[in-house]
């Protein structure tokens, strides 16, 4: 049998700079990355992927993808589907936020303990949809308790 | 009215001298020169949102990069800015030998200390910059 490379989602983060749900983005594709599902992903950086770097583009054209982004401009998952394949699936904060009921959630430089139950609502909906593409089941219990990563 | 001068850093997730980068823009923006200067999301920029477009074109910027690819750098002059004035934390973590970044989501002391030096390398080149009438 040949090698075959293991299947992995990519992780976009639109990791908006001006907006404190762009910080979410960035908490909370880390934490899956780092602790909730390493074997399972891989992050994809996004201005590499729009400077032209040829390694994103071609992991996103092939594999599938999640774009998380803070806003519903969707930059992450716009420049997605512009330079590659369109995200398998797309995760937008403030619509979390809106189901979850999070309040003010600091600022993009700090966010409060809001902020981090906030990052750890839209990791838990990365692994639902990490694990629905690659058809496994969910293992009960992903979300962490805001603020374990410090 | 006196422009601010837009700080775009990178954007990138993966290392800690890209979040250096991040916390540098806001040292910089919230900290030392809050009045002068404000952040751009590269992302919004290099998309073509017209906002980020309005906020960079025609004018000096600040380009903070984590790695050589300088993708903050590329992203201002692709968004217009008529002079686009660099600052690469991976030239500054060089000249603070001592330091040591780590973290991502959480920089630790040293990542701190060196966003701090590059926010105020940063901050010298502002104070250098014109911005008296929208453009430099």
């Amino acid at each position: 049998m040949p090698d075959l490379p293991r299947k992995k989602v990519g992780l976009i983060s639109c990791s908006g700079e001006e907006l404190p749900e762009g910080t979410v983005t960035r908490r909370a594709v880390r934490r899956v990355l780092e602790t909730l599902r390493p074997d399972d992903t891989v992050t994809l950086c996004l201005p590499l992927f729009l400077a032209g770097g040829e390694g994103e583009r071609a992991f996103a054209r092939y594999y599938p993808t999640i774009a998380v982004d803070g806003c519903d401009k969707r930059c992450a998952a716009k420049a997605t589907e512009k330079y590659s394949a369109k995200p398998a699936a797309s995760i937008v904060v403030t619509d979390v936020s809106k189901v979850s009921g999070c309040k003010a959630i600091g600022t993009a430089r700090r966010l409060n303990a809001e902020g981090l139950r906030l990052s750890d609502e839209v990791a838990g909906t990365i692994v639902k949809e990490t694990d629905r593409l690659l058809k496994k089941k969910s293992k009960g219990n992903f979300r962490g308790v805001a603020g374990d990563e410090r | 009215m006196t422009r601010k001068i837009p700080v775009v850093p990178c954007s990138g997730i993966g290392k800690s001298l890209g979040a250096a980068a991040r916390e540098a823009a806001y040292a910089l923006t919230e900290d030392l020169r809050p009045e002068r200067t404000k952040v751009v999301a590269l992302a919004l920029l290099v998309l073509g949102d017209e906002e980020a477009k309005r906020e960079v074109s025609g004018g000096e910027a600040v380009a903070i990069d984590g790695c050589k690819l300088e993708c903050a750098a590329k992203g201002l002059a692709s968004g217009g800015a008529s002079k686009v004035h660099k600052v690469a934390i991976f030239d500054v973590v060089r000249r603070h030998r001592g330091l040591k970044p780590e973290g991502v989501c959480d920089l630790n002391e040293d990542g701190l200390k060196l966003a701090r030096a590059a926010a105020e390398e940063a901050a010298k080149i502002v104070d250098d910059t014109d911005t008296e009438g929208g453009h430099a």
